[in-house]
């Protein structure tokens, strides 16, 4: 069976038992790893969590060797996830206590944790390679994930503490957007905002550990991170920019194991990473809210509408047009013809332009705290944000204006 | 009124009227590192009252306001809020933090950082009802922000990102408002607005304090005054405590008497 074929089939779950569990729990691992990032990211801690991931490594092997002493398999993954959660959180801790108790930045300080955290862990590694049960460990794996000879009882684990961490992060959701959007408020209405931050880091802990095994230790940020950034671009609400980050890490998750199963040579967690990455990419490009091309073009269509304004408006005053871009889009439309003089179409459109702007000039005056003057772009025709009998108080307004100067215009 | 005074002294009771005021600060000292950032500064504020905290930069006017709040940690010193713990009154004071301490770009529309200040009432868990949506619309009604609840916070000028934190703190339905710097860098329409809202609150006999700043509007806004820098300089009504005496000690060299002057003081 080719690689493509095979895909497809793992892709719908019809390679085998194994496969398709695998393939559940890194979906399930990627879902609650997007929704629990979101909050990281909002926080702007990315960077914690990244010192969280490398505090690990020298609780796993601290496990393995433990484990080993006591006689039995040092392979276990319960035995493994309680090691690395055990270190990872004293390494979370130092990272806060160091920010908290010292003058030194959180920065400095994860700096300083996470390396000396992985260089400890490496060095664990090195000397349970030199010990007679340590040869075939396989414990490089944790590093940068692998799922071949994955037992279903570890792809079972993941999915359900995947699932567990997805439905505490819903619960939690309320507090944790206020303290990551307004802390000193949240602090006053009564949220224990160390508490929430505990969680918030606790929560990417639990990802990281339950993670290990599939994404590896190194990679783990990028899956906690990736999914909410790419998120955020089809979104400017909190509640589905979580929802959305769930399922980008879910699919990304997914289709990673899937594809690192269909070609065992490939590392599944960088594949996993890599497959955030495309999401991120179509996200950041195509997104209709705030992806690249749809801004560009909405600037695009802005700098038009400001140019053909301010060309009528010229049109209507009398005034030449000089900028290039104004008598191409104005000649487009057929406003000018080509000696620059206008249109009877131009010389319509421009006379409406003038009333519009003349209107708004005196609503400005008139009614400097109403709503629609507040939200004024400089381009909407007033009559798409103003009540007609609003309008038509306007125009007495302005004629009234006009009369007053009459006496003078009057000699003429 | 004329009970509701504080007794100098420290380690005496204060008497009963002001017991149970919005808020009695006594000895209240907020350090960062080992420099104080406010020393030892006693308050009362009496019910109904809309007081404006004035001072120069850095003298500790949001310091003094976050460390009633218990927002930044006290160093010593005494609070209560209608003469209990902050804990056990929280439900009756709304905090309007500075706008420029969060990020705007925060993945939110108008209606939901309103609905954040029924996050108190409704809970954590439950989750939000039609009612709740018309109650934060009401809010926002109120500061003249009705038509942007859809908007997303980045997109909205800072006199208007200001009115969103005021409706916020709307919702909340507290008896006791602290405002940190609400007019700093806002347009005229906002002042306005929250000028006009700050003062139903006041004629509905509610409590307001202001971090204020600018020394020209505060006899026109403002029924008392408390002036701090770093040290309590003076406190009580604006006719007889913002003297130029009093402004001149707040501010030392820093504020020209010919500026003094200019403020038509009594």
């Amino acid at each position: 069976m080719g690689f493509v074929d095979y895909f497809i089939s793992a892709l719908f779950l019809q390679a085998g038992y194994n496969s398709a569990l695998v393939a559940i729990g890194a979906g399930l691992l990627g879902l609650s790893a997007g929704s629990a990032g979101a909050f990281i990211f909002l926080r702007k801690r990315a960077l914690v969590s990244d010192a969280i991931s490398h505090a690990t490594l020298p609780g796993v092997g601290l496990a393995f060797i433990i484990m080993v002493a006591f006689g039995s398999d040092g392979r276990w993954l319960p035995g493994l996830i309680l090691g690395s959660a055990i270190s990872s959180a004293i390494g979370l801790l130092m990272v806060e206590w160091i920010t908290r108790k010292t003058r030194l930045t959180e920065d400095a300080a994860i700096g300083a944790v996470l390396s000396v955290f992985f260089g400890f862990g490496i060095v664990l590694l090195t000397v349970i390679q030199t010990m007679s049960s340590g040869r075939q460990a396989g414990l490089e794996n944790f590093l940068l994930g692998s799922t071949a000879g994955m037992l279903i009882s570890e792809a079972t684990t993941i999915a359900i503490a995947g699932a567990l961490a997805a439905a505490f992060v819903f619960l939690l959701r309320r507090p944790m957007t206020l303290v990551a959007f307004d802390p000193e408020y949240a602090a006053t209405t009564g949220v224990n905002v160390r508490n929430i931050d505990l969680a918030m880091m606790g929560l990417a802990l639990i990802v990281t550990v339950i993670g290990l095994k599939i994404v590896g230790l190194i990679l783990i940020v990028a899956l906690l991170i990736i999914p909410p950034v790419a998120a955020r671009f089809w979104t400017n609400q909190v509640g589905k920019m979580i929802g959305i980050a769930a399922v980008i890490g879910g699919l990304s998750g997914y289709i990673g194991a899937v594809l690192s199963a269909a070609e065992a040579s490939l590392p599944t967690g960088p594949i996993i990473v890599l497959v955030a990455f495309g999401f991120f990419l179509i996200s950041a490009l195509f997104s209709p809210l705030r992806g690249g091309l749809a801004s560009a073009l909405r600037h695009q269509r802005f700098q038009r509408r400001v140019h053909r304004r301010q060309g009528l408006l010229s049109l209507a005053r009398r005034e030449p047009i000089y900028d290039g871009l104004t008598i191409r889009i104005l000649r487009r439309a057929g406003m000018i013809r080509a000696d620059g003089v206008a249109t009877a179409r131009g010389r319509i459109a421009a006379e409406k332009a003038a009333r519009d702007e003349a209107r708004w000039a005196m609503a400005r005056r008139m009614l400097p705290d109403d709503s629609a003057v507040e939200r004024y772009d400089g381009l909407t025709p007033i009559e798409r944000m103003m009540t007609p009998d609003q309008i038509a108080e306007i125009d007495r307004m302005i004629l009234s204006a006009q009369n007053a100067q009459a006496p003078q215009g009057a000699t003429t | 009124m004329s009970s509701a005074k504080l007794v100098a002294e420290s380690g005496k009771i204060l008497d009963v009227a002001a017991k149970d005021a919005p808020l009695t600060v006594r000895g209240l000292t907020v350090s960062y590192g080992n420099k104080p950032a406010v020393f030892s500064v006693d308050a009362s504020i009496p019910a109904g009252s809309m007081t404006a905290i004035i001072g120069p930069n850095g003298a500790g006017k949001s310091t003094f306001l976050k460390g009633t709040l218990g927002v930044v940690p006290r160093l010593s010193g005494e609070v209560r809020i209608f003469g209990k713990l902050f804990e056990d009154a929280r439900d009756r004071v709304a905090y309007v933090p500075q706008r420029a301490s969060v990020d705007w770009d925060f993945p939110a529309r108008v209606i939901d950082v309103v609905l954040m200040g029924l996050y108190g009432s409704v809970g954590l868990f439950r989750l939000w009802r039609a009612r709740h949506r018309e109650q934060a619309m009401d809010c926002l009604k109120r500061v003249g922000m009705a038509d942007f609840a859809d908007r997303q916070i980045g997109q909205l000028s800072g006199g208007q990102q200001q009115r969103v934190f005021l409706a916020r703190a709307l919702a909340q339905n507290a008896e006791f408002y602290l405002l940190d710097e609400p007019f700093a860098g806002v347009d005229a329409a906002t002042e306005r607005a929250i000028v006009s809202v700050l003062k139903e609150l006041k004629a509905e006999g509610r409590t307001v304090v202001c971090v204020h700043h600018d020394l020209s509007t505060v006899a026109e806004y403002f029924d008392r005054v408390l002036l701090i820098n770093v040290r309590r300089i003076a406190e009580g009504p604006v006719d007889t405590t913002f003297t130029a005496e009093n402004l001149q000690e707040t501010y030392g060299g820093r504020l020209a008497a010919t500026h003094i002057d200019e403020l038509h003081l009594a």
